[in-house]
């Protein structure tokens, strides 16, 4: 293949707008020959069945283009079928790695549609269940990462040893160590008793030793360094303009943080700090998930010092027969990954009329291109694997 | 944070024949939204975005809603003259008759945007546009030269509402295959029996396949009643 010029948006249609943010056109060295590649769908570091068309000239990329849309299941329709409770087991599957973050931002936008309000203990449950699945999920997010990298396996199993523990943790209050099914529109399904607690304040003391082990192992590593620094670099102002949420939004110093922004929950009572990058490379990308763990365990022991006794359940919830009045509402919480927010439509029947999930690692995929071109095929697995993706919610 | 009242009027005075509207919303979490006319969208996005005040520069949120056409049955009281017979004599007179009238309200499709600052960290304000029907004027301006984000979720929207986005750079089906045709989350959409069908020159072969089968069969049976008839299948 020959290409007479730079193809640029080879992809796009003729006449489309100017001026817009678009990434930038590379244009071929030496004789302008291009090798496409299908990376994908089953290539082992996209985490599941994602497919990037490359076109490259020689190891550099001059264009990327994600394809989507291999898991996708319409879950946006089911939920047009099925009863507002019915959703929350569904809300699991989108992020399988964050079930109850999932659960907690459903529960926000419902409780925003209906005004329920949530007794003091169930939020506190939630806060411990929320940070307890950041750390899991920032754990394995640099697992996964480090093993793109070509360390297979040692700092994976690291943090799949703690994953463990939290899960096993998550099965005790739960019954379900990834499907949680756990919150409910004005509370939590059921109470957390007084050994469930202490098991988890027994984990939670762990923690630190555990991330103070895997910054050993990991951040003056000679060889993440270079090849994290500087690389798959993200420009602030981009980076707001696309949409982009979570640690890779404040791996490039933009201080945004729902917890704080939003005051959800009970994170107004909670001192934590928000870490920001400085360069918006893969290298902030991975200190800042390291210190967001260590914030959130911050959360965690003072989330677990203070939970009041009481309620779980606002007694005045409905639960059968649930049919918000017309209207709606979008709730979001800061999940792992990002902003994960829930739009709902009710006509004032049992089911919503139009039921969105904003997902994060769909959006924070905009930039994917952007941060890949110029660079080096073999980087394109890990500036990939620093996005922090699950499929099962890019598809949906 | 500015009101959506404040904001309408900031508009307005901003664009000239923006003609926005107040779109309320009568759920508690009371998200009142703006309803933009197409023509002016991108010029009323621009503003949204760079005004100093309102700084709002992320979109968080862009998605697709169905309304189908609505049958409003109404009852309407009409005067009319009525030619009545009183007492001998023939008079006109006036009448009010109750009546039921029917008429089919236009369904739309409508496209809903969350805006947020990250600057100024307010938000959300809820901005909406409607196409003039759901079968052949479908076409809404893109916002994504204003917003980036809005790349993915506008394709999303189009694939599966059928909405089209002009001036969006690369308008392609985000989640469904580029052969498929139909939009799956319309509210009256249909799946099909087999979604994996498609034309092939195996269908011949096929149909080849089967009579050639049930000739064997047949042969077969024929075979098994001379020897074993009770081990026929």
């Amino acid at each position: 293949m020959k290409p007479q010029t730079a193809p640029g948006f080879a992809m796009g249609q003729a006449g489309a707008a100017e001026g817009w943010n678009r990434p930038p056109v590379i244009v071929p060295e030496g004789d302008g020959e291009l090798l496409e590649v299908s990376m994908g769908p089953h290539h082992p570091s996209t985490h599941g069945v994602f497919r990037m068309d490359v076109a490259l000239d020689g190891e550099r990329v001059v264009r990327l283009k994600p394809v989507f849309g291999y898991l996708h299941r319409n879950h946006e329709q089911i939920a047009e079928t099925a009863s507002y409770l019915a959703m929350m087991p569904y809300t699991d599957r989108l992020d399988y790695f964050c079930s109850l973050s999932n659960n907690w931002a459903y529960a926000v936008a419902v409780e925003k549609l209906v005004g329920q309000a949530v007794p003091e203990r169930a939020e506190y449950i939630r806060v411990i269940l929320a940070e307890l699945t950041r750390v899991q999920n920032h754990a394995s997010a640099i697992g996964f990462l480090i093993q793109e990298m070509g360390a297979s396996g040692t700092p994976l199993m690291y943090a799949f040893r703690e994953r463990e523990k939290i899960l096993d943790l998550f099965e005790g209050l739960t019954g379900s160590r990834m499907m949680c099914n756990y919150m409910r529109f004005g509370g939590c399904r059921v109470d957390v008793s007084a050994a469930w607690l202490d098991a988890t304040r027994k984990v939670v003391a762990g923690l630190p030793g555990f991330v103070d082990e895997y910054e050993a192992l990991l951040t003056g590593n000679e060889i993440l360094m270079a090849r994290c620094q500087g690389v798959g670099v993200l420009k602030p102002d981009l980076a707001v303009n696309a949409g982009i949420t979570g640690p890779m939004l404040r791996a490039s110093g933009v201080n945004y943080d729902i917890r704080r922004v939003d005051h959800y929950g009970i994170y107004d009572r909670f001192k934590f700090r928000v870490p920001l990058g400085d360069h918006g490379d893969i290298y902030d990308r991975y200190m800042v998930r390291v210190l967001e763990m260590r914030e959130s365990i911050g959360i965690l022991e003072q989330a677990l010092k203070d939970i009041p006794a009481g309620p779980v359940m606002d007694p005045k919830a409905k639960i059968r027969g649930f049919k918000p009045k017309p209207g709606e509402a979008y709730g979001r919480i800061e999940a792992p990954k990002g902003e994960l927010g829930f739009y709902l439509i009710s006509t004032g029947a049992a089911e919503p009329y139009r039921y969105r999930v904003r997902p994060p690692s769909l959006i924070n995929l905009t930039v994917l291109e952007d941060m890949c071109l110029g660079q080096n095929v073999a980087d394109v697995v890990l500036i990939f694997g620093s996005v922090d993706i699950v499929l099962g919610e890019v598809d949906r | 944070m500015k009101t959506v009242e404040e904001i309408k009027a900031a508009i307005v005075a901003a664009v000239p024949g923006a003609g926005v509207e107040i779109v309320p919303n009568p759920s508690p979490s009371s998200q009142h939204s703006l309803l933009l006319k197409p023509e002016h969208a991108v010029a009323v996005a621009y503003f949204l975005r760079d005004e100093a005040e309102l700084a709002l520069d992320f979109l968080s949120n862009v998605t697709g809603v169905d309304w189908l056409d609505k049958e409003v049955v109404e009852k309407v009281k009409v005067t009319k003259p009525v030619t009545k017979t009183v007492d001998g004599v023939e008079q006109t007179v006036e009448e009010t008759v109750e009546e039921t009238r029917k008429h089919v309200e236009p369904g739309y499709l409508e496209a809903v945007y969350h805006l947020y600052s990250m600057r100024k960290k307010h938000g959300p304000v809820v901005i909406r546009m409607r196409t003039a029907n759901r079968t052949d004027k479908v076409e809404l301006p893109s916002l994504t030269p204003v917003w980036r984000s809005a790349e993915f979720q506008e394709r999303e929207v189009f694939d599966l509402y059928g909405i089209v986005f002009k001036g969006h750079p690369d308008l392609r089906r985000l989640l469904m295959w580029p052969e498929f045709t139909d939009y799956p989350m319309r509210k009256d959409y249909v799946e099909p029996d087999d979604f994996e069908y498609e034309p092939t020159a195996h269908d011949k072969v096929l149909e080849r396949a089967k009579t050639h089968q049930q000739q064997g069969s047949e042969s077969r049976d024929q075979g098994s009643e001379k020897t074993h008839a009770g081990e026929a299948r």
